[in-house]
């Protein structure tokens, strides 16, 4: 199954109307079809993706609060299922699990015995993935599986995977994903796409094997008037979107600036504590290292989730290369929002603002860019 | 292959100072482990564990508590001549511990307080750590240290490895391991963004802050978390008891009290 590299934005047709009552069905048709469902629920006092079973465990009637280093649960006054934008966790854990295996050594009395045998990667369906996620999850495609060396733990969970989308019907104070293009509609990336309206939800397929399980669902005929109020609903998240970003200059603004004073300024409020890269859905960095037991006779290379935060992750010959916070918060910028470009040919950055909801002190990209681009600006009209 | 020669196994000794025992317990509590770890190396002194007590050399001495006392001052200096590597164990011994609360107190008073006859007492007026005094060789952190953490850094030794200690902040353990930021979340005050890692961020797993019991991550930005901490309406008496707690005497959390201070 490589269903992900081949959809089309042309695939993708309107397939009815599931109403309300029956969502259940849709969860019942993907657990029939083998997979595990995957979606939203409350957790820890956030809505986080974890396994589900029914409809219930989804967090309906309830929405999110976020601004910069604050993200609240709130009651809504509608019965929505899908009401909230994305939370803490995105679709990279399962895809590319913050802790893995890649291979392991056993001593024998004949030498060393190898093994990279993976268990078998779980099939399941992610019931709930927003446009910014789709691009995320597109972007790291790019990176583990279109590039000259295939990840061999990511393409078989990727291979595994059916995505139900959901476009988004309102959005955060954090989201920007209308400036990088990444949304708030789903148009390509996905098996299902779901709108949600009074009553029901509009079913789009992306796939053959969405159209199967499409097949399964008690779908009703979608009326016009549907259609319009599907498209009102998702007008709605663009039109709630007031954080922009300014893609245009972006390359040469953040790379001819590497010097700039600005860069110390941030410093003084960065943790380099890594939450913006954890959170991050297109953040692919991960540290390898090999570990024994107490005997040495079994040894297994482990991958982890890095960050180039993390001052150990530049470190070389005795010492760290980005062996300051400036550095550090200077290499992420430029490499989501510039070098990215010339490395994999788009922003590294989908416009999903979970690094601006879970910096502790609230560092805003968005606003870092501005200072820099007004601080340059004022620099070079200034005739002194 | 396990060492079983016992001539050629590392001697270990394991050394207490102003100190709970509580890290040398992490130790005994290895109960899976303690036979390999007993067949890995010859343990040539551990008074908590066995009355056998042989004079070294020592290969690796582990080391437990703060420096409180001018004997202690001295026999930290004969411990450094006994053994080619020093491992610190624990927040007592890489920062000075609890007890380095007397460090902004009159130590006069505390033993009028606490003592009958005080002239009998001969103390130092600080708590201070082990690498305040000689050169120590690997610092594990903790109060307790991580007794998995202190197994893999016993286990490097013994094979010749340099044990692989990371330096960066609790926030990055919170999420690997998939918890949900306790802060940002909830307006828990958490010590997690300037602490050092290797406890698995373990607190924010269970609904409350990280209390920095790890001291702090490497350059750690003390002052951005002082000012978030107070905006988000953390007060300084809540703050202070957080930064003076087991680590209290690491000067990156000295300079944060002092720098709160300041804000008020
Ligand atoms: S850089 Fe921030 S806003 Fe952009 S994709 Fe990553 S987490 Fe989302
Ligand atoms: S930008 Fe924010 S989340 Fe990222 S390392 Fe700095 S303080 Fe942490
Ligand atoms: S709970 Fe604490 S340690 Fe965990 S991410 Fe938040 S600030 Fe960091």
């Amino acid at each position: 199954m490589s269903h992900h590299t081949s959809i089309q934005p042309a695939d993708v047709s309107v397939a009815g109307l599931l109403r309300t009552d029956d969502l259940q069905q849709l969860i019942d048709a993907l657990i029939a079809a083998g997979y595990d469902v995957i979606g939203p629920k409350i957790d820890q006092c956030a809505i986080v993706y974890d396994q589900i079973t029914s409809v219930n465990q989804l967090p309906r009637g309830w929405t999110d609060l976020q601004e910069p280093g604050r993200y609240r649960l709130q009651q809504s006054d509608d019965s929505k299922y899908f009401g909230f934008a994305v939370g803490p966790h995105s679709w990279k854990k399962y895809l590319f699990p913050p802790q893995s295996i890649v291979s392991t050594a056993t001593r024998t009395e004949n030498g060393w015995q190898f093994s990279t045998d993976a268990p078998p990667a779980p099939r399941l369906a992610f019931l709930g993935v927003r446009a910014c996620e789709l691009a995320a999850i597109e972007i790291q495609d790019r990176v583990f599986l279109h590039g000259p060396w295939v990840d061999p733990i990511y393409k078989s969970r990727r291979d595994a995977v059916l995505i139900v989308a959901v476009n988004c019907t309102s959005a955060a104070s954090t989201c920007f994903c209308s400036s990088t293009n990444t949304g708030p509609r789903c148009r390509s990336g996905f098996d299902l796409a779901l709108t949600e309206i009074a009553g029901g939800f509009v079913i789009e397929t992306g796939s053959e094997s969405g159209r199967a399980i499409a097949a399964r669902l008690p779908l009703e005929s979608v009326t016009e008037h549907h259609h319009a109020e599907a498209s009102s609903a998702r007008a709605q998240a663009e039109a709630m979107m007031t954080r922009k970003l300014r893609t245009d200059d972006l390359h040469d603004l953040l790379l001819g600036n590497l010097k700039h004073p600005h860069w110390d300024d941030v410093a003084t409020r960065c943790l380099s504590c890594t939450n913006c890269t954890m959170v991050c859905p297109t953040c692919f960095c991960s540290t390898v290292t090999d570990v024994s037991d107490l005997t040495n006779d079994h040894v297994q290379r482990e991958r982890k989730w890095d960050s180039c935060f993390n001052i150990d992750f530049s470190y070389m010959n005795g010492s760290p290369v980005r062996n300051s916070i400036a550095s550090r918060y200077r290499q992420w910028l430029t490499h989501k929002l510039a070098s990215w470009q010339d490395q994999f040919g788009t922003l590294g950055c989908v416009g999903c603002g979970r690094c601006i909801t879970w910096c502790p002190p609230g560092i805003d990209l968005t606003e870092e860019v501005v200072k820099l681009r007004d601080a340059v600006h004022a620099n070079s009209e200034d005739p002194s | 292959m396990a060492v079983n020669d016992l001539k050629k196994r590392p001697r270990l000794a394991v050394f207490k100072f102003a100190s709970c025992d509580g890290c040398q317990l992490s130790l005994l509590d290895c109960e899976d482990e303690l036979l390999t770890v007993a067949g890995l190396v010859d343990i040539a002194m551990f008074p908590e564990a066995s009355s056998r007590m042989e004079a070294g050399p020592y290969d690796i001495a582990l080391v437990e508590g703060s420096i409180t006392t001018p004997h202690d001052a001295q026999r930290i200096q004969d411990v450094r001549k006994q053994a080619t590597t020093i491992v610190t164990i624990g927040a007592c011994a890489t920062a000075g511990g609890i007890q380095s609360l007397r460090n902004w107190a009159s130590h006069e008073d505390y033993l009028r307080c606490v003592y009958a006859k005080p002239e009998y007492i001969s103390s130092l007026a600080t708590s201070t750590a082990i690498a305040d005094h000689v050169r120590v060789d690997y610092e594990l952190r903790g109060c307790p240290v991580n007794r998995h953490q202190l197994l893999s850094a016993l286990t490097d030794l013994v094979h010749g490895r340099k044990p692989r200690l990371p330096a960066h902040s609790v926030c990055l353990d919170c999420k690997r391991r998939g918890t949900v930021c306790v802060e940002v979340a909830q307006g828990i005050p958490c010590l997690g963004p300037v602490t050092h890692a290797g406890c698995g961020a373990i607190c924010p797993a269970f609904d409350r802050g990280c209390y920095g019991c790890f001291g702090p991550a490497a350059q750690c930005n003390c002052n951005s978390l002082v000012t978030t901490l107070q905006s988000a309406g953390t007060t300084n008496d809540q703050l202070l008891p957080l930064l003076r707690n087991f680590n209290g005497a690491a000067p990156e959390f000295q300079a944060a009290v002092q720098f709160m201070n300041e804000q008020s």
